[in-house]
């Protein structure tokens, strides 16, 4: 379990005051000056050495996107881009950074601004964020205040952080959408390349980060790569924020050490599943894109990026959902279907077609409605929407209807033999569904 | 800015549902012309700047009015296509005005599973309105929400902008009936 010595956001709960006075109590904008003064490559260095991974899902090494800026500017700007826009289902940790401890944000934004030459923030948060968002802007006119952002500030890095609010889509979490959205426009994501290093916002090189991984960089900086690293295991370091929700007694965000067991994760901060430990159905361990792992699988499940990627499903974002054994998994996928259904941006047809598609199919399993042979038929139509779109929404809404079928598929069934046996027509898809 | 800030997230197991008047919103205003001139004044003529403008719009007149979009258009250099498209394609910038309180319902996974589902058909009844619709006088609308965030605290929702965790089907009860009357 993480010692409190070894925590970043000390003030995850908010029982301190989230302000710049509160946030200077707890180190935040404690020699930031030296840190800038030491040079943009020192910091990129520390920042490899220190092994983060994004906290934004995909888990790129922050450290190397960074370097990726181009080292002189070509006469364009650069710009750091910050994603607050968190909506995935199940994810609820950067809403906590925001609320409760938004300095390590602000400071983090003028450290990996000065690493990557950036003299613009923009950060970008959802549009269901409200009180977040004062919060945040609230920070941000606070270091304005101090001198410790804008022009001539106290550092010596002029640099200008702009709030921006998102209006509702999902899918400007993804990065090159985002950058579309800022600029005013659907956010529909672009083709890569070119990437946002060479091309981003406004057509300039452009880093999109994490709230989290900005916001631990300041830590990371301060206490030196060694401490960093030592938490965790080769590879998957450091600590992370867990979101722990669904079916425990307990729900709650906690700070961890990545590579923590999932059964003392859910024991100890979650309070223990719903009903013992042995109620326990299933768990989509970040976020909604991540496929489903049963039970069976949790008993050793170590939670970081490669744990979960040795039972075919993903870290995501850490936003662990517990499911016990009243849920109706089917039910529960289908409606996941649903939610990538309505957030395709349109523009990709795989995407676009398939996620109804794969939603309407789900559905009528979910009452046992169709063919066993669907089921295969249904696997088949995920991997023909995976890997074929612009964006990964494609494969997140593929992800765990695979998932569900590999670890379910008994369960889909057993309920079509039920509804069958009760003499219903199952209604077999047809042409006509396919296209509609 | 701080000032707004009134703590945390209401928990209705903890304070009751009383705080209702604070979030109470005006009707929705009819489109005035004079009044999207000053918020255009207030930005720049870039598109990058239509967001903020629509949220601005929105914040003013409770939706977009299609009077406004082809005034919009001109200001930021755009077609009307492309303004349509930005306002269609998010979900804060409604095409009609919402009734006089706007109520949000959490029906992602986190929520459906402590009972999420049983609050929504409860709202609806009680609404007597599907998720997605306003009620024929104009004092609810009910809307699904994929996720609040506030998953640690399921199920969630968001009545006019204030944020709702633990939610039970005794306090929605209160809530729609305070909002109802």
């Amino acid at each position: 379990m993480l010692a409190d010595k070894d925590r970043i956001f000390t003030n995850i709960y908010g029982l301190h005051d989230w302000g710049l006075e509160g946030a200077r109590r707890r180190g935040s904008w404690d020699g930031t000056k030296l840190m800038l003064e030491a040079g943009r490559d020192w910091i990129i260095d520390q920042m490899k050495a220190s092994g983060l991974r994004g906290r934004g899902g995909a888990g790129f090494a922050t450290g190397l996107k960074w370097s990726f800026m181009p080292k002189k500017s070509d006469g364009r700007p650069h710009y750091l881009v910050v994603n607050a826009d968190e909506s995935e289902p199940g994810t609820c940790k950067d809403r906590e950074i925001l609320r409760h401890d938004p300095h390590h944000l602000v400071e983090g934004c003028l450290i990996a601004g000065f690493a990557m030459g950036a003299h613009t923030a923009f950060i970008y948060v959802r549009g269901e964020f409200i009180r977040e968002r004062e919060h945040l802007q609230a920070a941000v006119d606070q270091a304005y205040e101090a001198r410790l952002i804008g022009k001539n500030n106290i550092h010596g890095w002029d640099f200008d952080i702009v709030v921006h609010h998102g209006a509702g889509a999902y899918i400007c979490g993804e990065e090159t959408a985002l950058l579309e959205s800022l600029e005013g426009k659907k956010g529909q994501p672009r083709l890569k390349p070119p990437f946002p290093a060479n091309s981003g916002v406004y057509g300039a090189p452009t880093t999109v980060n994490n709230v989290e991984s900005i916001a631990v960089a300041p830590t990371i900086l301060r206490r030196g790569p060694a401490w960093f690293s030592s938490i965790g295991r080769p590879n998957n370091v450091g600590t992370k924020l867990f979101g722990i929700s669904g079916h425990v007694n307990t729900p709650c965000i906690v700070e961890e050490a990545m590579g923590i067991p999932f059964k003392e994760l859910i024991e100890k901060h979650g309070g223990g599943v719903r009903g013992g430990w042995d109620n326990l159905l299933a768990i989509i361990p970040g976020g909604a894109s991540c496929p489903v792992i049963p039970a069976a699988q949790c008993e050793d499940l170590i939670m970081d990026f490669d744990g979960t990627r040795a039972v075919k499903s993903s870290f995501g974002t850490a936003g662990v959902l517990v499911m016990d054994k009243s849920t109706d998994i089917v039910r529960a996928i289908a409606r996941i279907a649903h939610f990538f259904k309505h957030e395709s941006c349109g523009q990709c047809t795989p995407c676009r077609e398939g996620t109804g598609w794969m939603a309407r199919v789900l559905d009528r399993m979910a009452h046992g409605n169709a063919q066993k042979s669907e089921i295969d038929m249904l696997l088949q139509v995920t991997t023909q929407v995976e890997g074929h779109t612009i964006c990964a929404l494609g494969d997140a809404a593929a992800w765990p209807i695979q998932g569900l079928i590999r670890n379910f598929r008994p369960v889909i069934e057993e309920r079509i033999d039920s509804f069958t046996s009760r003499g219903r027509t199952v209604h077999a898809v047809g042409a006509l569904e396919a296209a509609e | 800015m701080i000032g707004a800030w009134r703590g945390g997230i209401v928990d209705s197991k903890d304070r009751g549902v009383t705080l209702l008047s604070e979030g109470t919103r005006a009707d929705a205003t009819s489109f005035d012309e004079a009044a999207l001139g000053r918020i255009l004044a207030r930005h720049p003529a870039r598109q990058a700047a239509l967001l903020p403008i629509l949220h601005d719009v929105v914040a003013t007149f409770r939706y977009v009015p299609a009077e406004a979009v082809p005034l919009i258009a001109t200001h930021i250099n755009c077609t009307r296509a492309e303004v349509h498209g930005v306002v269609t394609f998010y979900e804060d910038f409604r095409e009609r005005p919402p009734g006089r309180h706007v109520l949000r319902l959490c029906r992602a996974e986190a929520c459906q599973a402590m009972g999420g589902d049983a609050l929504a058909l409860q709202a609806e009844r009680l609404a007597g309105c599907p998720l997605g619709e306003t009620r024929a006088d104009g004092k609810l609308s009910l809307e699904a929400v994929f996720c609040l965030g506030l998953c640690a605290v399921a199920p969630s929702a968001m009545l006019d902008g204030k944020l709702y965790g633990r939610l039970d089907p005794a306090t929605l009860k209160l809530m729609i009936g305070e909002v109802l009357t």
